[in-house]
C-alpha cells in the first residue's frame, strides 16, 4: 500500500524552480531514500510532504490526507526531523518530550523513547550541555513521540562524527522495525546504501531515478572489473577469447580485465587451466558513487 | 494537561532558569523605586510637583519600566530566537494549534509584568510609603491596557524579526521610546507640556497612571486608544507572523 504519493510535484522561489515535476510513491514500512547534493530541492520537496510549504502544482497525499487542508489531522500522524532545529538552552530532555507528547492524542511514552535512544543518563540535562549525537537523538525522539506512522527525517546524520553516524543508522532500523514507514533525505551515500530500500536520486528539482540501491547501481553499468598479477606472462589474446571479457589493460605487473556477466569465474577457471596464480585479486563493481555520477553527470561527495 | 498549560507551565520554568531575565523583569524596578526613595531629598514634599513627594510622583514610571523589560526588551528576543533557531519550525510540525506558543509567551510575560508591578506597588508602600493608588479601579483598567498597548508593540517585533538580533534593534528603540515618554529617564515634570501631553497617548500611558494613581478617574481617550493599538498591532502581527 503506498502511504505517500507525489505527483508532479513544482514549487518555485521567484525565478527558482527549487522542485520541477517531481513524483514518487512510499510503500507502507519502507525506508525510503531521498538522494541529492545540496540544494537540490530534496528538503523543499519534503516539507511539502510534511505540509510546511504549499506546492505551486502538483499534488501530495500522505495516509490519505492532503498535508494543506488536513494538517491538524496529518500531524498527529506524520513526525518530522528538521534540518538544523534546536531547543531552548534550558529545556531538558525530559522537560521536551513530556512537552512535545502534550501535542498529540495518542503520544507514545517519554520514558521508552529515553530508553530507546540511550538518552537516560541526559534525562535532566539542559539542551545546552547534549552533544551533536545526543541531540540528533532527541531530535529523532522528538520526531517519534507522537507515534507516528510515518517518519520524515531529514539529513539526520550531517554533523556527526562517525560512531553516532553509525548508532543513529541503527536506530533508524530499529525505528522501522516497530512498523514506521521512513523518509530518508540525505546527501551521503553510504547511508543511502546502508538503509535505503528504494530511493529517488534528486538532482537540480528533478528525479534522476527511482530504485533499489543495488538497482541504481547496476543502472551505472554492469561492467566489472578485475585485477590481479599474474604469477607468468599471460597472452591478453586468451582473456579477450572470453566472451565475458570486453578489454584487457595493463598497467605496472597488473592485469585489468573489464567485461560483464560471469566475468570472475571466466577468468579465474581460465587461470586456472594454464596454471597461473593471480596475487592481488580484486574486482571493482559499480557503486552507487558511480550510479549517481552516471545520472547526474556529476559526482556527489566531490562536486 | 493541556499542550496549553503545559506550555505555559514550561515558558514560565525558562523564564526563571534565565536568572538576568528574573532580575531585570522583576526586581530591577522595584530595588531602583526603592534606591531613590532611599535618598531623603526625594521623600520631601515638593510644590512644583502640586505638593507630592518625588516618589510618588516618579512611582508610575517605575511601573513602565517593569512593563517595558517585560513586554519589550525581553520578549520578542525570546521568539525571534525561538525562530532563528527553528525551533517554530518544528513547533509547526505537530498538530499543537499555532497560536498556543505566543499565546502561552504572552500570558507568561503579562503574568510577569503584573507581578513585577504588584512588587513595585507593595514594595513603595511598605518600605517608602508611596500611596496605594487612590483610584483603583480606573488605575487597574489603565495599567492592563497599558500593559497590552506595550506588549503589542513587542508583539509586532515579535512577529517579524528573523533573528535575536534584529529583533533587539527594533525592540530597543521601541524600548527607548517607551521609557522616556514614560518619564522614566527624565519626569515629565521638567519635559514640556507638548511631550508630557503626547505620552498620555504613547503605551502604557503613564501621565493616565499617574492621575488615577494620585486619585482622579483616567480620561477616557488615551484609555480607547490603548485598546485600539493592542487590537491593531495585535490582529497585524498574527497576520503577518514569520514561522521561518
Amino acid at each position: 500500500m503506498a502511504v505517500i504519493e507525489v505527483k508532479d510535484l513544482v514549487k518555485q522561489y521567484g525565478s527558482h524552480r527549487a522542485v520541477d515535476g517531481v513524483s514518487f510513491t512510499v510503500e507502507e514500512g519502507e525506508i525510503f531514500g531521498i538522494l541529492g547534493p545540496n540544494g537540490a530541492g530534496k528538503t523543499t520537496t519534503v516539507e511539502c510532504v510534511e505540509g510546511l510549504r504549499k506546492p505551486d502544482s502538483g499534488s501530495v497525499s500522505v495516509l490519505g490526507l492532503d498535508p494543506r487542508r488536513d494538517g491538524r489531522e496529518l500531524k498527529q500522524v506524520l513526525g518530522a526531523q528538521l534540518q538544523e532545529s534546536s531547543l531552548p538552552d534550558h529545556m531538558r530532555v525530559e522537560e521536551a518530550l513530556n512537552l512535545y507528547a502534550s501535542f498529540y492524542r495518542d503520544p507514545a511514552d517519554p520514558a521508552h523513547l529515553i530508553r530507546m535512544l540511550g538518552l537516560e543518563e541526559k534525562r535532566k540535562a539542559p539542551f545546552a550541555k547534549l552533544s551533536g549525537g545526543q541531540r540528533q537523538r532527541l531530535s529523532i525522539a522528538l520526531a517519534l513521540i507522537g507515534n507516528p506512522r510515518v517518519a520524515v527525517l531529514d539529513e539526520l546524520t550531517t554533523g556527526l562524527d562517525p560512531q553516532a553516524r553509525r548508532d543513529t543508522w541503527d536506530l533508524v532500523e530499529e525505528v522501522r522495525a516497530s512498523g514506521v514507514t521512513i523518509v530518508l533525505v540525505t546527501h551521503f551515500m553510504d547511508e543511502a546504501e546502508r538503509l535505503c530500500d528504494r530511493l529517488a536520486v534528486i538532482d537540480s528539482g528533478k528525479v534522476a531515478a527511482i530504485d533499489t540501491p543495488a538497482g541504481l547501481a547496476a543502472r551505472a553499468g554492469e561492467e566489472q572489473r578485475v585485477r590481479f598479477k599474474p604469477s607468468r606472462p599471460l597472452d591478453d589474446a586468451l582473456l579477450l577469447a572470453l566472451p565475458e571479457v570486453a578489454a584487457v589493460d595493463r598497467s605496472g605487473g597488473q592485469v585489468i580485465v573489464s567485461g560483464r556477466g560471469n566475468l570472475l569465474s571466466a577468468v579465474a577457471s581460465l587461470l586456472a587451466v594454464n596454471h597461473i596464480v593471480a596475487a592481488d585479486l580484486r574486482v571493482e563493481q559499480a557503486t552507487l558513487d558511480d550510479a549517481f555520477v552516471a545520472l547526474t553527470g556529476r559526482s556527489l561527495d566531490h562536486p | 494537561m493541556s499542550s496549553f498549560a503545559h506550555l505555559t507551565k514550561i515558558e514560565i520554568r525558562l523564564l526563571f532558569r534565565d536568572p538576568l531575565a528574573v532580575v531585570l523583569s522583576l526586581i530591577l524596578p522595584t530595588a531602583i523605586l526603592l534606591g531613590l526613595g532611599s535618598v531623603p531629598l526625594l521623600r520631601e514634599r515638593n510644590d512644583e510637583l502640586g505638593g507630592i513627594r518625588f516618589i510618588d510622583y516618579y512611582a508610575p514610571s517605575v511601573l513602565v519600566m517593569s512593563v517595558a523589560v517585560m513586554g519589550l526588551a525581553i520578549m520578542p528576543g525570546v521568539i525571534a530566537t525561538y525562530r532563528e533557531r527553528g525551533m517554530l519550525r518544528r513547533m509547526r510540525t505537530t498538530p499543537i494549534p499555532p497560536g498556543a506558543l505566543l499565546g502561552a509567551q504572552l500570558l507568561v510575560g503579562l503574568g510577569t509584568a503584573l507581578i513585577a508591578a504588584l512588587l513595585v506597588v507593595v514594595a513603595g508602600r511598605l518600605v517608602i510609603g508611596v500611596p496605594l493608588p487612590q483610584h483603583p479601579v480606573g488605575f487597574a483598567v489603565a495599567f492592563v491596557l497599558g500593559i497590552a498597548a506595550v506588549f503589542s508593540l513587542g508583539l509586532v517585533v515579535a512577529a517579524l524579526a528573523p533573528n535575536a538580533r534584529v529583533a533587539q534593534t527594533f525592540s530597543t528603540i521601541l524600548f527607548m521610546s517607551v521609557m522616556f515618554f514614560g518619564g522614566v529617564y527624565v519626569p515629565l515634570s521638567m519635559l514640556p507640556d507638548s511631550i508630557a501631553r503626547i505620552a498620555n497617548y504613547i503605551p502604557p500611558g503613564v501621565g493616565v497612571l499617574l492621575d488615577a494613581w494620585t486619585g482622579t478617574a483616567p480620561p477616557v481617550l488615551p484609555l480607547v486608544i490603548m485598546g485600539a493599538v493592542t487590537l491593531g498591532l495585535g490582529l497585524v502581527s498574527a497576520r503577518v507572523f514569520k514561522w521561518e
